[in-house]
């Protein structure tokens, strides 16, 4: 009972959002994303973190197709549904500065949506992953085609198709499984025994749609145009916590499921994802836009998750955990500051800028502690991940290890001359009179650098939470006799 | 047999009452009269009676019939001023629909092809002249006559399969059709496969499938949108049935020998329906080629035969119904107000009419085959079923155009809500209020909970 109302509070959340106008709409989204946080604190207090799946419901839902509505948490989800009830509150705090139009309808997509990430995350249905996957979808489509940017319909529509068709090869391979296994439970499909070549397609109908969602290269190319065009707070959506959608379903419904497709195809992958380090760092080594930097940036550090996770191995997959979770909470900081940048100075080229750090101390500050974080600084939270998902693809191939470490050194080049063009240096005449954080932004800027530091300091415990799930998940993928 | 005479007794008594000058109570005595037949299936659920061997009122026929008559309900709920102008053929506009209404429920039920063609031909005529109801429009007038004589054509194909047949079989009464196949298996009369051949083209014809689809959009666009909307609506999901009662029933048997043909038929459906649709401005043309698309859809249930065929193209009609429904309902209000019945005629409704804006998008959405809208449900049967058989690469064709249609009924959405338009507020007459908030409860409940309707047959 405890995960349905982690599950339908936001959805109430939404219902309730909309019927409010102005300021209590924003409120009333706080309000209920805190909620959700709550009732995370409270599954985390009861959560033991072992493999096993707890708080776990299982309603018939569409039973003339072998539905259920079947959900609970273990290790990995827990990390997941942790990112998304932790950054929620402090995206919707984060956009307290703007007046959108129609806030009401705006707030209600935002807890709509995270009702569908926090479905995707616990499903253990497939129907029912499927549902949260689109029902994720749909908010942020119109959040971005409502609140973006000049070419916001173009380039949401590009967002849009691009995304749509990774589900419907999805869906294609979710109905496949379930007339193999009579089943859409996620059990049975760990069960399945599928030959090589039905392994291959079925892996290759989810890869595109998580591949997409991430992104990886070169299936990646929707994302820069719509984290620019999109409203900040939807680019924070997207960034922080749904390209951890694709993450999650490469962990949870692929690498379990076809292991010997995974197999197969481990090398194109690998190498697709490695490309998408090297080619997405130096793309925004020549951005001048910081907004584009940060989300090509993205596309390196998700390449390297992606790298992490089909080393499989323990290293590999731990680090895939805490990355998950610190590159959401640095990259929703990195485009929360953008988004401060922007809205004082109505710019976010690079050029433009400069000497901000003596106009606002603070907000340089945490900005550096944020890009610290972002190049994995010992000590930063990013540290941890990157040192494992390197280890976990060292360990793979000593050669694609290397070449994927570029991205540590890549990332300080671009991020430090960033911050240096940016806050470093003179103030010009658009820079002298900007002012310093206040309120709502310090509120949420000290928290992210709190969480920054905390995790890069003592990560034992989020590494714990997931470390045996991901361990069982590894002797399942060992049992279906893969090498 | 009652919910025929019902409709039939309602439509003359209309008919009376139209001529006596009694305008005010002609919608009530329809929705009465259909209210009535709805009993009438509820009363008959689960007590197939089959009527002197030429019909059948099984759960089939009462299920397709319910939702004939509840789409039919819901389009006479939207007469509500629009007649206002040319009032003067009120009760003939109603009777005629009715009369349509009744010949679908034959279409439905029939279990002789002879009462096929009397129910197809009662609801063609009535349609027909419905298409071109407004005397003194140019388009309308096209619209009829490109209908009739299109209609015209294709009656014959479908008479002269039906009399194919009945030379190789000696019968028009289906089960004895399909027992003959199933005893003379390898020496089935010459003339039976030419026959065939020719009831599909005539039936596709009539449902609307390429290449026998050039019709629809000049027929769509120049017809009344009330009519349209009948047409679109009620009028296709009879034309499924009677398709599914024939070929899925009479004809299965010889299931290897048109399904391939069909095949062909469902991708040259699929895409020209959907990337024409994919050009059009006019949003009459645009459902008129997704209409088309639809239609291909609904064929995959008899292209890969199964025990679930008849409940899935229930599932995707009831679905189709009730969207359709809420785009045209919002299209006549639209056009009432602006006077044009292109896409950008929607620019900014959701500044000037919220909740029909809201109706619109779901119905776009249900139409695109979104999860939690019945859409999402027919098309999920549909994939489910021919996945099931093995035809993947019909599914990745299916796939493909869905990916199409996402496109063109999102342009909707992206004018209804992130275009600028003008501010002239658009008011919702309480019926149509009534008709939106019902069917996007149903588009939405069925999406939520398809088991009400899963397993109905």
């Amino acid at each position: 009972m405890e995960l349905l109302l982690l599950l339908f509070l936001p959805l109430v959340g939404a219902i309730i959002t909309s019927l409010l106008k102005g300021n209590s709409a924003k409120v009333s989204a706080l309000g209920f994303a805190l909620l959700s946080l709550c009732v995370t604190i409270g599954l985390l207090t009861q959560f033991t973190p072992d493999a096993t799946t707890q708080f776990a419901v299982n309603y018939p839902w569409i039973q003339q197709l072998g539905i259920n509505f079947h959900a609970g948490i273990d290790g990995i989800s827990m990390i997941t549904v942790i990112l998304t009830n932790v950054l929620m509150p402090l995206i919707i705090l984060a956009s307290f500065k703007h007046e959108y139009k129609k806030a009401n309808a705006f707030y209600a997509l935002i807890l709509f949506m995270q009702s569908g990430l926090l479905l995707v995350f616990t499903a253990l249905d497939g129907f029912l992953f499927y549902i949260g996957w689109e029902a994720a979808l749909i908010p942020i489509y119109f959040i971005c085609a409502m609140w973006g940017g000049k070419d916001r319909i173009k380039v949401n529509m590009k967002f849009f198709v691009y995304t749509i068709a990774g589900s419907l090869f999805m869906l294609v391979g979710l109905i496949y499984l379930y007339l193999q296994a009579k089943s859409f439970d996620i059990t049975a499909f760990y069960a399945l025994n599928l030959d090589s070549y039905q392994q291959g397609w079925v892996f290759w109908a989810f890869f595109i749609a998580f591949a997409i969602k991430m992104p990886i290269f070169p299936f990646h190319t929707w994302q820069p145009d719509t984290y620019t065009e999109a409203p900040t707070t939807g680019t924070m959506l997207l960034s922080g916590i749904m390209l951890k959608m694709g993450i999650y379903g490469v962990i949870r419904w692929l690498l379990p499921i076809v292991p010997q497709g995974v197999n197969d195809w481990i090398c194109v992958v690998m190498v697709l994802s490695v490309i998408g380090i090297i080619y997405a760092s130096l793309i925004a080594f020549t951005q001048k836009d910081a907004k584009r930097l940060v989300a090509y940036s993205s596309i390196a550090h998700v390449g390297l998750i992606a790298a992490g996770i089909f080393a499989m191995s323990t290293q590999g997959l731990q680090g895939v955990m805490v990355q998950m979770l610190s590159h959401g909470i640095n990259v929703v900081g990195l485009f929360f500051v953008l988004d401060i940048i922007s809205s004082r100075l109505k710019t976010n080229k690079i050029e433009e800028l400069g000497g901000l750090a003596k106009v606002a101390p603070k907000l340089a500050i945490t900005f550096l502690i944020i890009v610290l974080g972002t190049v994995a600084l010992p000590g930063t939270n990013g540290f941890i991940g990157e040192f494992l998902l390197l280890y976990g693809v060292y360990n793979y191939n000593m050669w694609l290890g290397i070449v994927a470490g570029l991205t540590i050194i890549f990332g300080a080049v671009y991020m430090l001359r960033m911050y240096q063009k940016v806050m470093l240096g003179t103030t010009n005449d658009l820079t002298i009179g900007f002012t310093d954080i206040k309120g709502t932004e310090k509120i949420v800027l000290y928290s992210i650098c709190a969480l920054i530091i905390v995790m890069g300091v003592y990560p034992k415990p989020i590494m714990h939470l997931s470390e045996a799930s991901v361990q069982h998940l590894l002797e399942q993928i060992k049992l279906k006799g893969l090498n | 047999m009652n919910i025929i005479i019902t409709i039939a007794i309602t439509a003359f008594v209309v008919l009376y009452a139209g001529l006596f000058k009694a305008k005010k109570a002609l919608l009530p005595l329809t929705l009465l009269g259909l209210l009535v037949a709805l009993g009438f299936v509820a009363c008959s659920w689960n007590n197939p009676t089959t009527y002197y061997g030429m019909m059948r009122m099984d759960n089939f026929a009462l299920a397709f019939s319910a939702i004939s008559i509840v789409g039919t309900f819901f389009i006479f709920l939207l007469t509500q001023k629009y007649f206002a102008e040319g009032s003067d053929n009120i009760a003939e506009y109603f009777t005629l629909i009715l009369f349509a209404l009744s010949g679908i429920v034959i279409m439905v039920s029939y279990q002789n092809m002879s009462m096929l063609f009397i129910g197809l031909e009662i609801m063609s005529v009535s349609l027909y002249i419905l298409a071109g109801i407004r005397k003194l429009n140019f388009a309308s007038n096209e619209a009829s006559l490109k209908y009739f004589l299109m209609g015209a054509f294709s009656t014959g194909f479908l008479l002269f399969g039906i009399t194919l047949i009945y030379g190789a079989t000696g019968s028009f009464d289906i089960a004895v059709i399909q027992q003959y196949l199933v005893d003379n298996v390898k020496t089935i009369s010459p003339l039976f496969y030419p026959g065939v051949i020719l009831v599909m083209i005539g039936l596709c014809f009539k449902v609307g499938a390429a290449p026998f689809h050039f019709w629809k959009p000049d027929v769509y666009e120049g017809s009344p949108s009330l009519i349209t909307a009948f047409m679109s609506t009620v009028v296709k999901t009879a034309g499924f049935a009677a398709f599914l009662r024939l070929f899925a029933g009479a004809f299965e048997p010889l299931h290897d020998f048109w399904a391939p043909a069909l095949m062909v038929i469902v991708i040259i459906t699929l895409c020209i329906g959907n990337v024409t649709a994919l050009y059009q401005k006019n949003f009459k043309r645009m459902l008129a080629y997704s209409s088309i698309s639809h239609a291909g859809y609904l064929l995959f249930s008899l292209v890969v035969l199964s025990a679930n065929s008849a409940s899935n193209v229930l599932v995707y009609a009831a679905a189709y119904t009730f969207a359709s429904i809420i785009a045209f309902a919002v299209l006549i209000l639209v056009k009432q107000k602006v006077g044009s019945d292109t896409i950008d005629s929607f620019n900014g409704l959701g500044k000037r009419n919220p909740f029909a804006a809201f109706a619109l998008t779901v119905a776009m959405l249900s139409l695109a085959g979104i999860p939690l809208t019945a859409g999402f449900i027919g098309k999920y049967v549909m994939f489910l079923n021919v996945m099931a058989n093995y035809q993947v690469a019909l599914v990745v064709i299916a796939i493909l155009n869905a990916l199409v249609g996402f496109y063109y009924y999102f342009k909707v959405i992206i004018a209804v809500w992130f275009k600028e338009g003008d501010e002239v507020v658009l008011d919702t007459p309480f019926q149509y209020k009534i008709v939106l908030l019902l069917s996007v409860i149903v588009t939405l409940l069925l999406g939520v909970y398809p088991d009400l309707i899963l397993n109905l047959i």
